[in-house]
């Protein structure tokens, strides 16, 4: 193992790490504000994907999923929000679990009958369509490095909004002490639609930069949840900051394992998921035990 | 209620078809009747999903053969029975059993996904149901799996990565990679590579995996830099190799590629420059201008409207196939001795040129080497001529 390929794993990563967080800080959120553990947030991802790639096929370029996607996501949940999610908050976990299974199936069922069951490949933008030599054998393509700018601004952001801005303080109390907000007399269910189209447009946008990096195919979301998943408990329910160092770590252990001790690496994340569940049941950075 | 009167309907419309058949044809017995009645093919190919193509493409080519014998194969008219096996390995016993019991087909043709090919042959196995292989190229159902009526006129998964790693192998390269998918069709093409490099004196010194169908290559390509090899060979398929061979090229990586065809077969529009210059090894390839192949492609493209594929040739040798065991016993599938005994000594004029079954009843035939020029994989020499797969554990003989 030399110096130089080992940054360069490093820097995948960070890269892999950082996608996922896009993922689970969605996830962790609605999770943290609504209690609604939503199984159709991979699909939400894998809808990401399949539209950029629809986009790219007919403009010719990634550049105009970018927009879109943020803002089509955002609309898209705020619709599910208004239209479904909300007559499930004082349902039991089952009929939750059930409508967000149920949502899994309407989605890959859409995209197949509109796209089909075809695996696509998404061309790199032709302006970042050159490689970055790290070393003397190997080149870092400039969209990877485009996607690892574009996820620390876009958490950045985030952070920003959920740890200075007012909205972002009643979100966090909501993720605590949900009875305090409404015993404050704020209006829960604008806090609820906020979360949930915050949430799911950064699912959407994930998918629309992991597209060209890994092509779309039917049930990419699948992988992509289960770690995002993961990356939730280690991280603490609801914490957006434990979101993202469980993210960076997730994504680190996995790469580094799968270049340095292959055998074990589809093992490794789940391990520490169990280490860490027991020298911290509420995760890395939990408030609520 | 709706089925059970429709169900009514339509049995008493057989009993009907079959007295009228009976009255026309007097009343024959034993082999006659077979020999009146058409011999039912069971077509068990993915019609839709991700392989929907290569199973359309794969009728096609049955299709045109038949059309080229005037519509008859051995004196006996065909009847097709279209089966989608949506290339789901789970229901794969079942949709085989569905062909074989209720539909009692004489004949199966299928299928393009190896996991639903082990369900096919778990139920012929048991039935005896005459099958030709137009695609799955898992090495078992010809090795220790081997059946007496199975049949194979595509590849065994060993084949053409055996013959990449010979290829190699003769030029003196004596370190060389892997990487793959980790599932059978990975592992079975990366040892036939290694057993062709080893064959020349050569070594595979890393194999590098990861989980089908995962894209996450970028941890696997990393290391190829440090592994100090000559050259690296990879077996992907579809939007996989797509990625895969983007990905190489955007790392900048100066081992060259190679790898088993498929890495570059139907890929080559989505992979464009990244692709070039590439060598890979298959048993079809474009450029080949043998008289038999320039006539089958025009036949198929005026039949399926698309040009001919490795697939398309695959499938239409399986008919070949048939035809010439059904040609041997005139029709009559009761003596199956005859009928096998044809089929197994078949010399069959392919468009891949010419090819015949070993005794483990897979297609032996040419590897070529191919090489990427101009968004086509031309035929630039013969990696392994008349190559048969060892059939290792099939006690057929």
């Amino acid at each position: 193992m030399d110096i130089a390929s080992l940054l360069v794993q490093l820097l995948n990563g960070v890269q892999y790490g950082l996608l996922l967080f896009l993922i689970a800080s969605g996830l962790t959120l609605i999770f943290g504000v609504m209690g609604i553990i939503n199984l159709a947030h991979g699909s939400l991802f894998m809808l990401g994907a399949y539209s950029a790639f629809l986009v790219a096929r007919a403009t010719g370029s990634l550049w105009l999923a970018v927009p879109a996607g943020l803002a089509g996501g955002a609309l898209f949940g705020l619709i599910l929000e208004r239209g479904l999610f909300r007559r499930f908050y004082t349902r039991d976990h089952l009929d939750q679990v059930l409508l967000t299974f149920a949502l899994i199936l309407l989605f890959e069922e859409t995209r197949s009958l509109l796209v089909g069951n075809d695996f696509y490949s998404v061309p790199v933008p032709a302006i970042l369509d050159f490689s970055i030599p790290i070393t003397s054998g190997f080149a870092y393509s400039a969209y990877r490095f485009a996607v690892i700018a574009l996820c620390l601004v876009l958490a950045a952001t985030l952070f920003f909004w959920i740890e200075r801005t007012k909205t972002g303080a009643i979100i966090r109390a909501a993720a605590e002490k949900p009875e305090m907000v409404d015993v404050l007399g704020i209006d829960s269910r604008r806090i609820h639609a906020t979360v949930f189209a915050v949430g799911t447009s950064l699912a959407v946008i994930a998918g629309v930069l992991a597209a060209p990096l890994y092509s779309v195919y039917p049930g990419m979301g699948d992988g992509f949840l289960i770690i995002s998943f993961v990356v939730v408990v280690i991280g603490g329910l609801g914490s957006v900051s434990g979101a993202f160092w469980a993210a960076l770590v997730i994504g680190l252990v996995d790469t580094l394992g799968k270049a340095y001790v292959p055998k074990a690496a589809g093992l490794a994340i789940y391990v520490l998921m169990a280490a860490v569940l027991l020298w911290r049941p509420s995760g890395l950075f939990g408030q609520r035990a | 209620m709706t089925r059970g009167r429709f169900g009514g309907i339509s049995r008493r419309r057989m009993l009907q078809g079959t007295a009228a058949l009976a009255a026309s044809t007097g009343v024959p017995t034993g082999w006659a009747i077979a020999q009146a009645k058409p011999l039912k093919v069971g077509l068990m190919l993915p019609y839709s999903g991700t392989f929907a193509k290569l199973g359309e493409n794969i009728t096609f080519a049955v299709e045109t053969l038949l059309a080229e014998k005037g519509g008859k194969l051995g004196g006996r008219e065909i009847q097709f029975v279209k089966l989608d096996d949506e290339s789901k390995p789970e229901n794969g016993p079942q949709n085989a059993d569905r062909l074989v019991k209720r539909d009692q087909v004489d004949v199966l043709i299928g299928t393009v996904h190896s996991g639903v090919q082990m369900g096919i042959h778990k139920v012929v196995k048991e039935s005896g149901t005459l099958t030709i292989i137009p695609n799955a190229g898992n090495n078992v159902v010809t090795r220790a799996e081997c059946a007496k009526n199975v049949f194979r006129t595509s590849f065994t998964n060993w084949q053409p990565a055996h013959g990449m790693g010979l290829e190699l192998g003769r030029r003196g390269i004596k370190k060389a990679a892997w990487v793959t998918w980790d599932y059978a069709a990975g592992q079975e093409s990366g040892e036939g590579f290694k057993q062709g490099l080893e064959k020349h004196g050569g070594q595979l010194v890393q194999l590098l995996t990861l989980k089908f169908p995962e894209t996450n290559f970028q941890p696997l390509l990393a290391q190829i830099p440090n592994l100090g090899v000559e050259v690296v060979g990879s077996f992907f398929a579809g939007g996989g190799a797509v990625q895969f061979v983007k990905e190489y090229a955007a790392a900048g990586i100066k081992v060259p590629l190679c790898g088993s065809g498929f890495l570059t077969e139907g890929t080559l529009g989505a992979q464009g420059d990244a692709a070039n210059g590439i060598e890979t090894a298959l048993h079809y390839g474009d450029g080949l201008d043998n008289p038999k192949n320039l006539a089958f492609r025009k036949a198929f493209k005026d039949k399926a409207g698309r040009d001919a594929d490795v697939y398309a040739v695959q499938g239409y040798d399986a008919a070949q196939l048939l035809a010439i065991g059904l040609e041997a016993v005139k029709g009559n599938m009761d003596d199956e001795a005859g009928l096998y005994k044809a089929m197994r000594a078949a010399k069959i004029d392919s468009p891949r040129g010419s090819i015949s079954m070993a005794p483990s009843q897979n297609v032996t035939q040419n590897i070529y080497l191919r090489k990427v020029q101009g968004g086509e994989n031309k035929v630039v020499g013969v990696a392994a001529e008349n190559l048969a797969d060892p059939g290792t554990g099939c006690t057929l003989a």
